[in-house]
């Protein structure tokens, strides 16, 4: 029999029963709706998240009878009378699952929480099998979900270890929170499945926004009837184009450089740009033939190439950039030139990079809605007083009359700075007057937002026979695509780190930012000092062989010195750890290299092994710019404390690191504080999360915030400065000269914004702009550390297997040990993925089987060493760690290519043809002589 | 939580014309393998079994036209013995392919079983869909056809046999006519006690389509020497390909250590790679002869 069916032409229903989460339901639906769907539209289980609609990525992963798939791929009609287990539902199955849950937290395995309930759920296949899984059954058993933020090594550890009987957390006392492996205080949330991201909540009778995009890198267009598409198109409400945008239509996230259009306006240009947007329906819009969009494409020639956009005779994109030139970048110091000339050695690389995608777990998603004269807008996003400066220019209103509420962010990394989503929802909210929602599908994401930039890049490094770097001769040229974004801050920052951590008295470095016609390059963990780091680090491996020295020694006799000055000519005076972490991996090198020379004298097979170590410094906030951040607290009635802070916590770990900070500050436990996170209704501007700064700035903030609520209160209690104050459950204490004396909170009128006593602290890091030349105080604080990478090359293949990354970070003061290793694991992951396998192609691989991350069974295990060489400038004496944490990997596995099998690779990634290309050249060469 | 919710996702916001969507999916889904032919009978049917390709396909498209769902019919699920062939049902998902023991001319199957996308994948993938999708780097493909494996497609008008050389004719094209449901996967018998092996070479470790991959299955006779040999490659033409000629100079070898040294470039000549995101065309082919080489001492070591 048949089960259903319907006149022709029409969708047909099926009643499904099934069991979920051990309860019974019925639904009616398509039978070929995908199990994802259901889960989360139809019965409000968004714990199972959709990274990718494919099987590429796990995160939606349930049970299905027991096993683990990709509820994406699973139709409706095939879970008739099955039994289905998603996040929500794992703590009731056994106690080993909640267990399990707890282990996460404790270890750290979860930061964003996107991939989260797909490896607990996969985990949980295994553990119901085996209860004391070994690490490569682990492996095996989530290598069917990608992670983009952990490295998967403490998700291995947590799943090994759910066994493991563990006490309750059990919160530091107060004062002793900073340093403190406190759990994530949005832990719970991440492995429970009720946190809520971008594409987790539906308002009531929203409709749907579905942008129709360019599909050829560049293009002249022409619409059609847009009115009789409407018209013939039942639940289809309008269509937005360029003409609909009231305000200025105009944004970019640097104003002076504000360049992209919410639609663009006759010509498109990259593959992948918004030139309208059809609003209506959600289920109409789903089941909406993009191609029957009346618009007609006139394909034009496009500039793919930083050579094609310098071109004499290139097209300019932007009438106002010549030779499509966005911006150029200059830091030069000494005499470069003459100091190569009169060195003794002088080495010369060239080096390129290409595109890198964020490939974050979550897409872009989220609402916007009209409420009064105020237009809401909550979404995942790095940056959401940026959305609302930009969306209200957008718009044509002031900045108050648009709220930010970000929601918690399944991944950014660089690319959730900039708009996506925003500016279509709240167009289209704001003409309709009904909420609207859009969630990017995986190859929307891909195709519109930004990249890292590839950069093409040159370099002189030269010492004399001491082995002292007398000179670097830095260029590169960046591909910054067809809008500004973040090329300006590439290129800006690159000369300014593209000399290491390490003293170079002769120094040029000039790059140069150039667009084409691709999708915009951008910000990714790093602003290009990756891409620098990648060619510096191997032309000084190549300088030390030159020299003869030891490439550690090498990098330790030049590292930067408090009293030496950087290539801008700021003295940092203190805090300076490089020098420290390049001796910290000094033993395990030295046993590294031997035995991986042991190794390679026996083989006698294909596999050779080697060893690489690089250095980074990374300057924390923005470039010689101002970039405050505000933090507010108040104390309560009850005598709990409000703590409003406005960093939006991408997975990294603010929320748990800020209120560290400040609850040290004010003398408080942990458990005394509720957090009031970033809304620009509710909370100051706390800047964007990037540029490593919100642990170094916000945290600063949140520290005098703190300092200022103590003294608020010891001053109404009558104390001085020296008194304590006890924060009991029952109300707050303060005593002073062995008097305690009970504060009446009670009686006490509340203020403005509904506390007792308000403090607030601005903090923004003292600089200076830089001259012409570059030279000034870009920042206040630089993080330092080096990576030493041990690898394994087969070099039939040109396959490069990682075995270990040690990595050596000062942090200046570990304000969260866990949360930092963390930071560190998952950025040498991504060094990995940059290194040997990331690049996206335009116009090809638009999702995430054609573009590789690495998955649980490439990362090797990390081994972190915490440098704390304090800053004074920095809460605590700590610096930030997000971005220092990817730079050296790449660079350390490039070096370690070279230790092992005597190759440069010139073009990054060191993908296994290139890598094979290149020993066979090398094997040629010597044959040839 | 009240689980009931009747809300038609895919349909027609109240409407009742179909001009502005066209014709959307008609989910049907046959308890019997007679009712699944005559269903695909009617002209623009799709199979979706264990949906892994029909959703990565459909991208953010939804399915129009009949959908039959064939995923129950347990007549063609598992595997089973006669006389001559090692029978796969086509709806034999590649977890069990794992869990099923299997001769060891079937490790080469199971290995690439193994290397299919995802635990997720390999509970839902089937065989027979992997071989129908015809992508150049199914990694079911190689295995099976140095097995030599027969397929049997079954429509409203009976049963047709098939070598599964013949099947796949190219990228994402084969000899399936738009009525044909691939029943079985028919492994011949005679070489059962042959040793094989799988080799797969892709940028990571896990859920990873393959650069390269190779399949060998080798029978030697009483004094050691190989009497038979199959080596297919895939993702290297634009379907996976045998060494017919590798397969000839490897009788009467000895199948032990140093066997790989037999191959040579040429014999890979039949291999037409392409360039693409993942490697070069020249990297694919000088990959392959190592993994060729490779592949048959992995065989010499199990003999």
């Amino acid at each position: 029999m048949v089960t259903a069916q319907g006149p022709p032409g029409h969708s047909d229903l099926e009643a499904i029963s099934f069991v979920v989460n051990e309860q019974g339901c019925q639904i009616a639906t398509s039978g070929v709706r995908r199990l994802s769907r259901v889960l989360r539209e139809d019965l409000g289980l968004t714990g199972t998240k959709v990274g990718c609609d494919a099987g590429d990525c796990g995160a939606c992963t349930v049970l299905l009878n027991g096993e683990p798939v990709c509820a994406c791929l699973v139709p409706a009609g095939q879970v008739s009378g099955c039994e289905v287990t998603t996040v929500e539902g794992l703590a009731a199955r056994t106690p080993l699952l909640g267990r399990l849950q707890q282990s996460f937290l404790a270890h750290g395995a979860a930061q964003c929480g996107a991939c989260t309930p797909g490896m607990l759920v996969a985990a949980t296949a295994l553990l119901e099998k085996n209860s004391s899984p070994n690490e490569a059954e682990v492996m095996e058993a989530i290598g069917g979900v990608l992670c983009r933020c952990t490295g998967y090594g403490k998700i291995v550890s947590a799943i090994i270890e759910a066994n493991v009987t563990r006490s309750e957390p059990v919160s530091p006392e107060a004062g002793a929170a900073v340093g403190a492996r406190l759990i994530r205080l949005d832990g719970q949330r991440k492995v429970d499945g009720t946190e809520i991201f971008g594409a987790d909540e539906t308002p009531a009778e929203t409709l749907a926004v579905r942008v129709i995009r360019c599909p050829h890198h560049r293009a002249r267009f022409q619409f059609g009837d847009l009115d009789g598409f409407v018209a013939d198109h039942p639940g289809v409400e309008s269509v937005l184009t360029a003409k609909d945008v009231p305000g200025i239509d105009c944004y970019g996230v640097i104003p002076k450089f504000a360049d992209q259009p919410v639609f663009a306006h006759r010509e498109a240009r990259f593959r992948g740009e918004a030139v309208a947007a059809v609003v209506g329906e959600p289920d109409a819009l789903e089941a909406l033939d993009a191609a029957a969009f009346p618009v007609r494409w006139e394909e034009l020639p496009p500039i793919m190439t930083i050579d094609e956009g310098l071109a004499e005779d290139a097209p300019r994109i932007h009438r106002h950039r010549d030779q499509n030139v966005l911006v150029r970048g200059r830091v030069v110091r000494g005499d470069v030139d003459r100091a190569v000339a009169e060195s003794e050695i002088v080495v010369e690389g060239d080096y390129e990079t290409g595109f890198v995608e964020h490939a974050y777990i979550e897409p872009e998603a989220g609402f916007a809605r009209r409420v009064g004269d105020t237009i809401e807008i909550q979404a995942c996003t790095q940056s959401p007083y940026m959305d609302r400066a930009d969306i209200a220019k957008i718009l044509g209103v002031p900045p108050e009359r648009v709220r930010i509420v970000p929601t918690a962010v399944g991944g950014g990394f660089g690319s959730k700075l900039d708009l996506s989503i925003q500016p279509f929802v709240a167009l289209a909210a704001w003409k309709s007057n009904q909420p609207v929602r859009m969630v990017y599908s995986r190859t929307e994401s891909i195709v519109s937002t930004t990249k890292r930039h590839p950069a093409r890049m040159k370099l002189r490094a030269a010492a004399n026979r001491a082995g002292k770097l007398t000179a670097l001769d830095f260029s590169a040229d960046f591909n910054t695509g067809a809008y500004s974004s973040w090329g300006p801050t590439v290129a800006g920052r690159v000369p300014v780190h593209a000399s290491g951590p390490y003293y170079v008295p002769h120094y040029r470095a000039l790059t140069r930012a150039v667009h084409t016609n691709i999708v915009p390059a951008g910000a990714f963990r790093g602003f290009g000092v990756p891409q620098a780091a990648i060619a510096q680090e191997q032309v000084y491996d190549d300088l030390a062989d030159e020299v003869g020295m030891d490439r550690l020694e090498f990098r330790i006799l030049n590292s930067l010195e408090n009293e030496t000055p950087t290539v801008t000519g700021q003295l940092l005076g203190e805090g300076v750890g490089i020098r420290a972490c390049f001796e910290a991996l000094r033993p395990k090198w030295l046993a590294a290299r031997k035995t991986a020379a042991e190794f390679n004298s026996k083989a006698a097979g294909p596999l050779r092994q080697g060893v690489g170590v690089a250095g980074m410094w990374y300057g924390c906030g923005n470039t010689s710019l101002p970039n405050p951040s505000t933090v507010r607290i108040g104390l309560k009635r009850d005598g709990r404390i409000a703590l409003h802070q406005g960093a939006v916590d991408i997975g990294q770990g603010s929320n748990t690191v800020v209120t560290q900070i400040c609850a040290d500050a004010v003398g408080a436990q942990i458990t005394h504080f509720d957090l009031v996170s970033a809304d620009t209704a509710i909370t100051p501007d706390c800047g964007k999360t990037s540029a490593s700064r919100q642990t170094f700035i916000t945290g600063k903030a949140a520290h005098m915030a703190g300092v200022k609520l103590r003294e608020s209160i010891l001053k109404l209690g009558g104390a001085c400065k020296c008194g304590m104050i006890e924060f009991g459950s029952r109300g707050v204490r303060v005593v002073e000269n062995g008097k305690s004396r009970e504060l009446q909170l009670k009686d006490l009128p509340l203020d403005q914004h509904g506390y007792v006593i308000t403090c607030e602290a601005t903090f923004d890091p003292p600089i200076t702009p830089l001259d012409e030349d570059g030279q000034g105080t870009p920042y206040a604080v630089y993080g330092f550390g080096a990576h030493m990478a041990e690898i394994e090359v087969d070099v039939e293949l040109g396959t490069v297997r990682v075995l270990k990354v040690t990595a050596a970070h000062d942090v200046g003061r570990a304000i969260n040990p866990t949360l930092i290793e963390g930071q560190i694991e998952g950025g040498v992951a991504q060094g990995l993925g940059m290194a040997l396998m990331e690049e996206f192609f335009p116009g090809k691989g638009e999702n995430l089987h054609d573009y590789l991350i690495p998955s649980a069974g490439d990362v090797p295990p990390v081994e972190s060493i915490l440098i704390e060489d304090p800053s004074s400038i920095g809460p605590f004496g700590a610096k930030g760690i997000g971005e220092q944490a990817v730079i050296p990997t790449a660079p350390a596995i490039l070096n370690a290519i070279h230790d092992a099998v005597g190759v440069r690779i010139h073009r990054i990634p060191a993908t296994p043809d290139r890598v094979r290309a290149a020993i066979l050249a090398k094997a040629n060469g010597a044959a040839h002589g | 939580m009240c689980c009931t919710n009747i809300r038609g996702s895919y349909r027609n916001s109240g409407s009742d014309s179909d001009r502005s969507f066209g014709a959307l999916a008609l989910y049907l889904k046959p308890k019997t393998l007679q009712e699944a032919v005559s269903l695909l009978a009617a002209p623009g049917g799709q199979i979706l079994a264990g949906g892994t390709d029909f959703y990565p396909a459909l991208g953010e498209r939804l399915p129009r036209g009949n959908v039959i769902d064939i995923s129950v019919l347990s007549e063609i699920r598992g595997i089973s013995y006669d006389d001559q062939y090692i029978r796969i049902g086509g709806l034999t998902t590649w977890s069990e392919v794992i869990r099923t023991p299997l001769p060891c001319c079937l490790d080469a199957l199971k290995a690439a079983a193994r290397e299919i996308g995802s635990v997720q994948i390999q509970n839902r993938g089937t065989v027979a869909g992997n071989l129908c999708n015809a992508s150049p780097a199914a990694d079911g493909v190689p295995p099976l056809l140095a097995l030599d494996a027969e397929l049997e497609l079954s429509s409203t008008d009976g049963l047709r046999r098939m070598q599964l050389g013949e099947f796949i004719t190219g990228n994402r094209k084969t000899m399936r006519r738009p009525g044909e449901i691939l029943a079985a996967i028919l492994i011949p018998r005679k070489i059962e006690d042959a040793v094989s092996s799988f080799l797969k070479l892709g940028a990571r470790k896990y859920l990873v389509i393959s650069i390269s991959m190779v399949a060998a299955v080798v029978q030697q006779n009483h004094a050691a020497l190989v009497s038979e040999a199959r080596v297919a490659v895939g993702s290297c033409s634009a379907m996976a390909r045998r060494l017919s000629e590798l397969e000839k100079d490897l009788i009467g070898k000895p199948l032990q250590q140093g066997i790989g040294a037999t191959v040579r470039p040429e014999h890979l000549a039949s291999l037409s790679p392409i360039d693409d995101v993942r490697a070069t065309a020249d990297y694919r082919r000088d990959a392959s002869l190592t993994l060729v080489r490779r592949a048959l001492e992995a065989c010499a070591g199990r003999a």
